[in-house]
């Protein structure tokens, strides 16, 4: 029976069943993938924004180290997670300055990946190698993918590393979790910026416009959102005088709404949730629905439950900048310039 | 010579639109296995746009273009597996080295690591970069850039080759010995190369046969000596001859000689128009009274003049000048 399937399976993709040609399709993808990662790691943009990243975080861990202590007297529980929620001595906590540094890890990465080969004239002489053209930007952006993942683990792993030496209480397999799960959200929210920033390096020409366009971007998801969000919800529903009775569910649920559009607000609201297990809904809760809860932490699972929109909506997002900046490039008429 | 009849490269009603504008109109090319084709043409003729084409990089509007039997369109990826394509103002990684940019380009073509090794070391000394090819190649002037270029392209091993404004920009030694390895690859080695240029003077050295292009029509194709053939004006020759010392004697002299219809002087040069190709009678005439030629030149058969003449003839004003003063000194002695 399954023989029969493999079968008809070979024969309706005659292409991909063949094992020397399978091989052949990924020869460019697999030469770009290693001169992208190469170029990344050499490249001094690259360091400086590591160096910067890394600073910000032992910045951050400093100061949770600072007052951890005075967090713990309030509740004892998942000590390990506050590492990297707690504030102190006025430095923001690791997540917040993840989230707002982490766009720029992307754009660092890619906001020249296609107009700087356009511009240097390295275009053409690749594209007229045996290569599928898509293995170019596909190659760009898994490599952009790679680099950020391997830095955000790595990044995270020393946090950790020195968290613990310094509190001397190891995490415990759900905080393990709660933190790779994290890692992994940082990682799909970078990712988003680097497919934002591929997709303006095929839109523009130039390199620093491209990274203007991000720039802007950052910007409007970052502070201007939360501000458009709160006019057009209150501009929709007023909650002047007895209108605020009516309208208050509706108005919170709109500014919500269009808050959750911006990826940085996305990020925050998910990452919030799973490294607090003390946060129990992501969403307006009235004071009826809480009557009668059992005061108590959401286990992991239900944590992960609660922002697993967040993390497909984040994918989404990510897939849908990587497919436009995919399709303008691939429908790109090579021209003489 | 390796030049057999086999065709290599064949393009029917090849055609390429960008807008309303027509880049490419119609272009029906055969170009033979084993020659070296010369596509010659204005700035913004078609011919990038051609070679655009025929590397499957652009799509045709219409028409189909074939290389060894291969369709440029549906096939790009056989295509380009035979074809070595260096563009105009051919671009490298600049924070790489000369040794690294080959590797990346060996490996995009599937190459084995030990294989590829050997043949960038061997490559980089034909084409005189062997100690250049460990510097990055921001620092490379653009000679040694073209050159690496030419480094890039063979190293796929290709059978045709296909260089956009390859002379473009070096210095004279440079252009020889780029034009020397170009010999060598077609010569020596069989493979087909297709030139795309608007120095006339390079590829008139090198090529079998040239075409013109105009407007994004080829308006002829030949060897040089059948351009010059189809192109003679009133089926009139015109030498151009420097003797030592000339006077007004010699004039006379060579207006004397059966079938010349006209002479022009200025200085020492004379300009001689005839019906046939009367050059050895010329020589002798002028050696046996006595004058000593400095140089001899048959005008009309070189690119300079059939290019401009096919320039003419597609309404173009090409060199106007340069025909004036033919003009005027001809009429003068008339």
């Amino acid at each position: 029976m399954t023989q029969t399937i493999a079968k008809k399976l070979k024969n309706s993709f005659p292409a991909a069943a063949e094992p020397g040609n399978h091989h052949e399709k990924y020869i460019g993808l697999r030469a770009l993938f290693h001169k992208e990662m190469a170029d990344h790691i050499r490249s001094r943009r690259f360091l400086l924004i590591l160096a910067l990243v890394v600073l910000t975080g032992f910045a951050s861990l400093y100061g949770a180290l600072s007052s951890i202590s005075s967090v713990v007297e309030d509740g004892g529980d998942f000590i390990f997670l506050k590492l990297f929620t707690t504030s102190g001595n006025s430095i923001p906590s690791f997540v917040s300055f993840i989230a707002l540094l982490g766009p720029f890890i992307g754009l660092a990465l890619g906001f020249d990946a296609i107009n700087s080969e356009e511009n240097s004239g390295t275009l053409n002489r690749l594209l007229s190698q045996p290569i599928y053209r898509d293995s170019v930007i596909n190659g760009k952006f898994l490599a952009g993918a790679a680099i950020i993942f391997v830095m955000i683990f790595v990044m995270g792993g020393m946090v950790s590393a020195i968290g613990l030496l310094a509190i001397g209480i190891p995490p415990s397999f759900e905080e393990a979790g709660r933190i790779v799960v994290f890692l992994f959200f940082t990682s799909v929210y970078v990712c988003f910026w680097l497919g934002l920033s591929i997709l303006f390096s095929v839109l523009c020409r130039h390199a620093a416009t491209s990274a203007l366009a991000v720039i802007a971007c950052w910007l409007v998801f970052t502070i201007f959102m939360s501000l458009l969000a709160g006019i057009i919800a209150a501009a929709l529903y007023p909650l002047d005088g007895y209108q605020a009775l009516f309208n208050m569910m509706d108005y919170y649920k709109c500014e919500l709404f269009i808050n959750r559009l911006s990826p940085y607000y996305l990020y925050s609201e998910a990452v919030t949730t799973i490294l607090n297990p003390g946060v129990r809904s992501v969403g307006i809760v009235t004071t009826s629905q809480l009557e009668g809860a059992v005061a108590g932490y959401l286990p992991f699972g239900q944590s992960l439950l609660l922002i697993w929109p967040h993390l497909v909506a984040m994918c989404a997002m990510t897939l849908i900048a990587f497919v436009i900046a995919y399709l303008k490039f691939m429908r790109r008429e090579i021209r003489a310039n | 010579m390796a030049q057999t009849n086999k065709i290599m490269i064949q393009t029917t009603g090849l055609t390429k639109k960008y807008g309303t504008k027509t880049a490419v109109d119609h272009l029906d090319l055969s170009i033979f296995s084993g020659e070296i084709f010369g596509l010659l043409g204005p700035n913004g003729a078609g011919k990038t746009t051609t070679t655009l084409m025929l590397t499957g990089l652009t799509e045709p509007t219409e028409g189909t273009a074939f290389i060894d039997g291969r369709d440029c369109i549906r096939e790009p990826m056989e295509v380009k597996k035979i074809v070595g394509y260096m563009p105009d103002n051919v671009g490298f990684y600049p924070d790489m080295t000369g040794r690294e940019n080959l590797r990346f380009t060996a490996a995009l073509n599937g190459l084995e690591k030990q294989a590829a090794e050997e043949a960038i070391d061997r490559l980089l000394e034909r084409t005189g970069l062997t100690e250049a090819g460990n510097q990055k190649v921001g620092t490379y002037s653009r000679g040694m850039r073209q050159r690496l270029g030419v480094a890039d392209v063979l190293i796929k091993d290709p059978s045709v080759i296909i260089m956009d404004e390859p002379t473009l920009g070096i210095d004279p030694e440079g252009m020889r010995e780029l034009i020397a390895l170009i010999r060598d690859l077609s010569k020596t080695e069989g493979r087909t190369v297709l030139i795309s240029s608007h120095q006339l003077y390079q590829v008139q050295q090198i090529c079998d046969r040239v075409g013109l292009f105009v407007g994004g029509k080829l308006t002829a194709c030949g060897t040089i000596e059948e351009l010059a053939e189809q192109t003679r004006e009133d089926n009139q020759y015109l030498t151009e001859i420097r003797v030592i010392s000339g006077d007004n004697r010699l004039t006379q002299l060579l207006k004397d000689v059966p079938g010349v219809l006209s002479v022009g002087r200025e200085g020492s040069r004379y300009m001689v128009g005839s019906s046939q190709d009367i050059t050895d009678i010329l020589v002798d005439r002028i050696r046996a009274e006595g004058y000593s030629i400095s140089s001899l030149r048959p005008c009309g058969n070189d690119l300079d003049e059939i290019y401009r003449r096919y320039f003419e003839k597609a309404g173009h004003d090409y060199d106007t000048n340069n025909r004036k003063k033919v003009k005027k000194l001809f009429s003068r002695s008339r």
